[in-house]
């Protein structure tokens, strides 16, 4: 399988603190990837630097064989790498269905009716469907969680990366949304999904990798991972729920 | 029957304020953009209208075929070239290049026009009227308050119905998440300042054929603008339709008592509305 996803040395510093160091790996195409680390580890700012929210102080970031390190956030979201935010950003003055077309429209390149139906299937497989006139700004947390994934799935992304999604949900929601996400996943979509809800982030990943201070300090097989000593050690104080 | 006149002069008045005022709120609404050489840009529309108008031949009102596109494509430029890099966190740059753009502007209408007024000849149309039930009321003015109200509905489908629309209101309501939605701000951008700027270009022929200008009648124009803006409520088009009613009514029923309490009673009107209704009238409620 070619890699969809290269790190390569990413290092990236706020000041004193660094949140990446010389961090490597590689995505190959259709594999589900699980990030797991303690809070402050550097997780998100992994997700920056991929969409190009951040760009790093050195390394490169490539995406299906192409260097897009240089490439604006916008230009990165065409091409096809799509996130959700672990605290939901709507557009909160759209409805449901305009947030959803502007990802359908911008982020993949949709118009008119081709458009509008593919937002309408995605809403249906996130059950958002009958919030569609909804304003977003008056969502429920658990809906805004649903319109993360929406929009996401509307940007049509080859690469879609998951920001602790499945937090704050209740057992039955986070059933429903593991098998979204596994839909997904076997529809080939490459996925990188940062959780703290260890057995829902098992449910889908073949691979898992720790970091902590920036840095990867464990990767392989999500079993073994679990039953590392580094990992128990880094989870102590953390739920480990799996 | 005098006041009533007044009334609906002021109305039709404030139709040709709404356009003053509909580019700078579209320009506020998408990028938080304060735009001082706006009033400067409208005079700018109206002396590209006097040179159409001049070296062609042409009726002023037709001249728009070449002045809207020459001020939608002016728009584009400026808000790549120079507005972009000055929109941040800080809303002092833009204000003060806006304002170094607004001088700019006023120094090259000196250098290239002259300080002499200046006026478009519109022929019959300009002195023509139809009686309405005691009224007489001037084609000019009812067409202008009807292409006001075409321009402000033509702006509330193109944002509410079109994708257009939809990625104006996306960067103005969260711009990095747009971007990651895919969308190009600096090119959102432009293609505000672009269609902020047509409107301008019909509100500048309108005002060149209503009244004589010069190099300095941006001003007032800018705080027209602002006021009828500020009394509708930021954001909101159609408010900004009435604001400019508000003001237009306010100015003529002023001139109606006294013709030196013209300007003053639009004052005070913005004033009296700023202290009662701070947000305006129709504040847009945020989600």
């Amino acid at each position: 399988m070619p890699s969809i996803l290269q790190l390569d040395g990413l290092g990236k510093a706020f000041g004193a603190v660094t949140v990446a160091d010389n961090l490597s790996y590689e995505l190959e195409e259709g594999e589900a990837l699980g990030i797991i680390g303690p809070n402050g580890a550097g997780k998100t700012t992994m997700f920056n630097l991929i969409t190009g929210t951040l760009s790093p102080d050195s390394g490169a970031i490539r995406f299906q064989g192409e260097d897009v390190t240089k490439h604006s956030a916008a230009r990165r979201c065409r091409a096809g790498i799509a996130r959700s935010f672990q605290v939901p950003q709507p557009f909160s003055g759209m409805t449901v269905f305009e947030n959803a077309m502007v990802a359908a429209t911008q982020a993949a390149g949709m118009s008119g009716h081709e458009a509008e139906r593919h937002c309408i299937e995605v809403l249906d497989q996130t059950a958002l469907l009958e919030k569609a006139n909804v304003v977003a700004g008056s969502l429920t947390l658990l809906d805004r969680k649903r319109l993360e994934m929406t929009r996401s799935l509307c940007a049509r992304p080859k690469l879609l990366l998951l920001d602790e999604i499945a937090g704050g949900l209740t057992d039955s929601e986070c059933v429903s949304l593991i098998q979204t996400i596994k839909d997904v996943h076997a529809s080939g979509v490459s996925i990188i999904w940062i959780e703290h809800v260890v057995h829902a982030l098992l449910a889908v990943v073949n691979r898992l990798i720790v970091i902590d201070f920036g840095r990867k300090i464990a990767e392989g097989d999500p079993k073994t991972i679990m039953a590392s000593p580094e990992v128990q050690e880094i989870y102590l104080g953390i739920e480990v729920d799996a | 029957m005098d006041w009533v006149n007044a009334i609906v002069q002021g109305t039709l008045l404030g139709g040709l304020y709404a356009l003053f005022a509909a580019g700078l709120s579209l320009i506020f609404g998408v990028m938080r953009l304060v735009n001082i050489a706006h009033g400067d840009l409208i005079v700018l529309a109206a002396y590209l209208g006097l040179t159409v108008v001049v070296t062609t031949g042409l009726h002023p009102l037709l001249a728009l075929i070449i002045v809207i596109p020459v001020m939608a494509a002016i728009g584009y430029a400026l808000q790549r070239g120079i507005l972009n890099q000055t929109l941040g966190d800080d809303i002092l740059p833009p204000l003060l290049v806006t304002f170094g753009l607004s001088v700019i502007l006023q120094n090259v209408f000196l250098e290239g026009y002259t300080a002499d007024p200046q006026k478009m000849d519109a022929g019959a149309i300009e002195t023509a009227s139809i009686s309405l039930g005691g009224l007489s009321l001037g084609i000019l003015p009812l067409l202008t308050f009807a292409i006001a109200v075409g321009v402000i509905a033509g702006l509330q489908f193109i944002f509410y119905r079109t994708p257009l629309g939809r990625s104006f209101r996306a960067v103005s309501d969260n711009q990095d998440i747009a971007q990651l939605m895919g969308l190009n701000k600096r090119h959102i951008f432009g293609l505000a300042m672009a269609l902020a700027l047509a409107v301008t270009a019909i509100a500048g022929i309108l005002l060149g054929i209503r009244t004589s200008f010069d190099p300095t009648a941006g001003g007032a124009r800018l705080i027209y603008g602002f006021e009828a803006v500020i009394i509708g409520g930021l954001g909101n088009l159609w408010g900004t339709l009435v604001g400019g009613v508000i003001l237009g009514v306010a100015q003529t029923i002023g001139a109606k008592i006294d013709p030196g309490w013209q300007l003053l009673a639009g004052h005070i009107a913005f004033l009296f509305v700023l202290a009662v209704r701070p947000n305006g009238l129709f504040p847009r409620v945020s989600g």
